[in-house]
């Protein structure tokens, strides 16, 4: 399998494991990631509050680079570039106008039909049962809480992804690992997203009620598929319990550092010793089952 | 022809703005125009006399009167014309008001415009021929569908009066949501026990035939003759035999097989069950879906017991048509689910609510039971999970009205009187219990309606918050609801015990269906359209079919008794003449050049077009042609418009007709 691939600012920068342990994992799933040659930021949360040209412009011209390039899917694995690149596509196929401005910006015609992949699709793509037929080891003993974030489901009407309310797509992959997916309250809760650097005491606050509400569900482990999630999650973790003490750590791993885990692949490879929070217990309780077994 | 010509002012509103006389003048000289004059107030009694006097004095057989819009006086000129001996289609309105002095300012244009409005009627009757108002039989007989308040109400009503009623209800009991209520607002009196009375009224009524278990499966016909296919479902029981003795509920083995429908899943009833004690007709009806005899062939131990003989596990589906005169929609409302997400869009619906995850997450009808003294708990105050009683209870309300992202845009009525009266009999019953009430707004609108609500707040101590509630989990055993004060601009965290949800008033799932059946119009949600939102209330589309109740939009208890005897006072109005006058504003066909295509069938909105056999004089068809059923068409065009060898004509508006006022507007120019 090939997969066209947008991995966006995060995945070279702050989510680093994020980027290792995705191509880790496909390389052991025999499916090749062609990177957009000459990408460039895709807007973020920068740009559609500064332009709404930009915004569509700047996501657009890498939708143009794709399609030229020969490419008819493509996975952007960080949340935040997978909704710029959706609403992107979407405001071009449904307004005339930003079309017209957008295609005379950029000098090129602009068609449709390249789909765009978030992490989790990507994975329901490439197929459940062969993530299962990958499995080396037994992490059935994992109580693992799918944490969604905001990006991936909303608004509903362009992703038209998961139940933005009641999302179970990330659940279904992780049971593909032979972990538990535990029920709880706050996968679509907010994270405090880019309030992390300018009133990181919000970030804080909020997280720290979905940490709880994992822990509370006896959550061994956090999923995600947002590098902003993850750094809300866990590098403010720390922070979090300094102020309010009395709570345990809690590793925060991305979903595809989880299937990496259940494959047996190497933890390096997969940049599980980046992370804030030392994931160091959660592998040794790894080997501990795999030599009772 | 002579042709007279009449100018209204309308006081001041034509008069101002087109200089009357003048037209009255210009008019004078049109070819065929024998006399011409205005005059003030042509309505006024005065106004008449003078068109009939004119008629009389100039021998006239055609009027045209330059006046306001048909829809106000039309019918007025045709009575005062016909009284002087012209056929009431040989008069013409030229609407001067609306079309002409109410939209321009400048004197000289409009008049100018006037006699241009008036010549081109002018020219049109000429080519008008007399007409006589078609006459069809009444079958003095009603139809009511459904047999909830409203339904109970009109057949009564109807049958008090004289006539006979035949009442359709799907259920096994007639009774609606009615029969589920409590206590009603805003007087706190019991439901069932001014309802019951009611529903035996109905049963023993000697003028009313009760098919209960039965669905309208099919209707043909027109106003005053419906010819109505009625199923009557198999409850393999034979009511002609049964007594309602109950022993064969009270020995069914399969005792609690099926969640019970009347108490709205919370309880559970036998596979042999009567929906609820006071059922009108008390025939039990056996689940087939459940029942051991229809699954493994064994058991048979209701027919054992049955001292009559009633049990009939072969019976059938029947099929009973009825002729009536009269129809009356009633078939009330459900409420808007909250137990899963709605298979065809996924945001619709609420998830932060718990989608029916949550046991103690209940909707208005459960309440209903729950506070019931007929319901699983005998009225007592317990929450479904454990049996306790809630001592912290969230009420809210617009859960799915006033939503449209995720449910509906209209607002469903009921919803704040009847969370003030939960709120307030919960109260009744906890003494020390808090409940709380998220509502957007209080719309209590109504006699002694206002009053109620501040009885909630003021006497009962329920504490209002004004704003949406964002989530609902459960902690610890606590149902978290975490909502915002708006008034107050914080967020609010309750950790409540149960929470009730005010969900939307929504049509019956298959209205859109019986609809289509009864040819009548419907809105997007599935509510049956009135034929006008002020003045034609309890009408329908089509003519003959009335309807009254939620079926039509949200409604409450009072709205609906009043709807239902509106729609049989005007059922009672087409049953006070033996023959039926209608407009003969029809289409005819040519049955000489129409070729038979039948295009105007498939346009016809209302199944008037159907097909004729032309036979030789030895019996041999001919042909086939087009032949307009004049009881139903409602003279709307469309296959006059759509017929390519011009067979089909309006009466009234023919194309000769159209013609020559077209013509003589081009005339101009």
């Amino acid at each position: 399998m090939n997969f066209g691939y947008y991995p966006g600012c995060s995945l070279s920068g702050t989510a680093k494991e994020f980027n290792l342990s995705l191509k880790e994992v496909l390389k052991n799933l025999d499916t090749d990631l062609q990177e957009i040659n000459d990408w460039c930021c895709c807007g973020a949360s920068s740009a559609h509050s500064a332009s709404h040209l930009l915004a569509i412009a700047l996501p657009a011209r890498n939708l143009m680079l794709a399609k030229e390039q020969g490419m008819t899917e493509v996975v952007a694995p960080c949340a935040a570039c997978f909704n710029r690149l959706k609403v992107s596509q979407h405001e071009l196929k449904t307004d005339e106008h930003i079309r017209i401005k957008t295609e005379e910006l950029l000098e090129t015609k602009y068609s449709d039909g390249l789909e765009v992949l978030n992490l989790i699709s990507l994975f329901q793509k490439i197929g459940l049962d062969k993530i299962k037929s990958h499995n080396k080891i037994d992490i059935s003993h994992l109580n693992v809480a799918c944490y969604y974030g905001c990006l991936l489901l909303r608004p509903y009407d362009i992703l038209k992804f998961d139940d933005p309310e009641k999302p179970t797509l990330m659940e279904e992959v992780v049971k593909a690992t032979g972990a538990k997916p535990v029920d709880w309250n706050f996968k679509v809760e907010c994270c405090g997203a880019a309030h992390s650097i300018a009133h990181t005491e919000i970030v804080e606050n909020l997280s720290m009620k979905i940490l709880d509400d994992a822990v509370h569900h006896k959550a061994d482990v956090i999923v995600v598929a947002c590098p902003m999630c993850h750094s809300n999650l866990d590098m403010r973790q720390k922070n979090i319990i300094k102020h309010n003490p009395g709570r345990m750590e809690i590793p925060i791993l991305y979903l595809s550092q989880l299937i990496g885990l259940s494959m047996g692949l190497n933890h390096k490879k997969l940049g599980l010793d980046l992370h804030f929070i030392d994931t160091a217990p959660l592998i040794a309780s790894l080997i501990e089952k795999e030599v009772a077994v | 022809m002579r042709i007279g010509v009449f100018i209204c002012h309308c006081g001041e509103n034509i008069g101002r703005t087109v200089d009357c006389p003048s037209v009255a003048k210009a008019c004078a000289n049109f070819s065929g125009v024998v006399h011409a004059e205005d005059y003030k107030y042509m309505c006024s009694d005065p106004g008449q006399n003078l068109i009939k006097q004119a008629i009389k004095e100039k021998n006239l057989d055609a009027v045209v009167v330059g006046s306001c819009s048909p829809h106000m006086h039309e019918k007025t000129f045709r009575k005062a014309c016909s009284d002087a001996g012209i056929n009431p289609y040989l008069v013409e309105m030229a609407n001067l008001r609306e079309h002409c002095s109410w939209i321009h300012d400048d004197v000289p244009l409009a008049t100018k415009k006037a006699i241009d409005l008036v010549r081109m009627l002018v020219e049109k009757v000429k080519f008008n021929e007399p007409l006589i108002p078609i006459r069809v039989p009444v079958t003095k007989r009603a139809l009511v569908i459904g047999g909830g308040i409203s339904g109970i109400q009109a057949s009564l009503d109807i049958a008090n009066a004289g006539y006979e009623v035949v009442l359709v209800e799907k259920e096994p009991s007639i009774g609606g949501h009615m029969s589920q209520l409590s206590e009603t607002f805003p007087t706190l009196d019991c439901s069932q026990c001014i309802l019951t009375p009611r529903m035996v009224e109905v049963y023993q009524h000697p003028r009313i035939k009760l098919m209960s278990y039965s669905e309208v499966e099919n209707v043909e016909g027109f106003i005053g003759n419906f010819s109505v296919t009625i199923r009557k479902k198999a409850r393999s029981v034979k009511d002609e035999l049964c007594t309602g003795c109950g022993l064969c509920v009270q020995k069914c083995p399969i005792k609690k097989v099926a969640l019970s429908d009347f108490d709205e899943g919370l309880a559970t009833r036998p596979a042999m069950y009567v929906p609820f004690p006071q059922a009108v007709p008390n025939i039990p009806v056996i689940d087939r879906s459940v029942c051991t005899y229809f699954k493994t062939g064994k058991c048979q131990l209701c027919k054992k017991v049955c001292g009559r003989e009633a049990i009939d596990f072969e019976q059938q589906d029947q099929f009973i048509k009825e002729d009536v005169g009269a129809i009356i929609v009633a078939t009330g409302y459900k409420l808007y689910t909250i137990d899963k997400k709605p298979d065809d869009n996924p945001i619709k619906g609420y998830g932060e609510y718990g989608y029916g995850k949550y046991k103690n997450v209940i909707n208005g009808l459960q309440f209903e039971r729950i506070a019931s003294a007929s319901g699983p708990s005998s009225g007592e105050m317990i929450r479904p999970s454990d049996k306790t009683v809630p001592k912290k209870i969230v009420f809210i309300q617009c859960v799915g009205s006033r939503d449209e992202s995720k449910g509906f845009s209209y607002c469903s009525k009921i919803c704040c009187m009847y969370t003030a009266k939960h709120a307030m009999l919960y109260k009744h019953k906890v003494h020390d219990g808090e409940a709380y009430v998220f509502y957007m707004d209080i719309r209590a609108g109504g006699k002694n309606y206002d009053e109620f609500v501040r009885r909630a707040i003021e006497e009962d101590g329920v504490k209002y918050i004004r704003g949406r509630v964002s989530k609902i989990f459960e902690e610890n055993g606590k149902l978290i609801v975490k909502g915002e004060d708006t008034i107050a601009g914080v967020r609010v965290e309750i950790d409540a015990d149960m929470v009730v949800l005010a969900t939307a008033m929504t049509a019956q799932s298959d209205s859109s269906k019986l609809a289509q059946t009864l040819s009548v119009s419907y809105d997007k949600y599935g509510f049956i359209n009135e034929a006008h939102p002020k003045l034609k209330p309890v009408e329908t589309s089509t003519g003959g079919i009335f309807i009254a109740g939620a079926c039509n939009a949200p409604r409450d208890i009072p709205d609906s008794v009043s709807m239902a005897s509106a729609a049989a006072a005007k059922a009672l109005v087409l049953f006070g003449s033996d023959v039926l006058e209608r407009e003969p504003v029809v289409a005819k066909v040519n049955e000489a050049t129409c070729a038979g295509c039948f295009y105007c069938q498939k346009v016809c909105a209302y199944n008037a077009v159907e097909q004729k056999e032309i036979k030789d004089r030895q019996g041999n068809v001919i042909k086939v042609v087009a032949y307009v059923n004049s009881g139903l068409c409602q003279g709307c065009g469309t296959c006059n418009a759509t017929c390519p060898s011009k067979s089909i004509e309006l009466l009234g508006f023919k194309d000769d007709q159209i013609y020559a006022q077209i013509n003589s507007f081009a005339e101009v120019f």
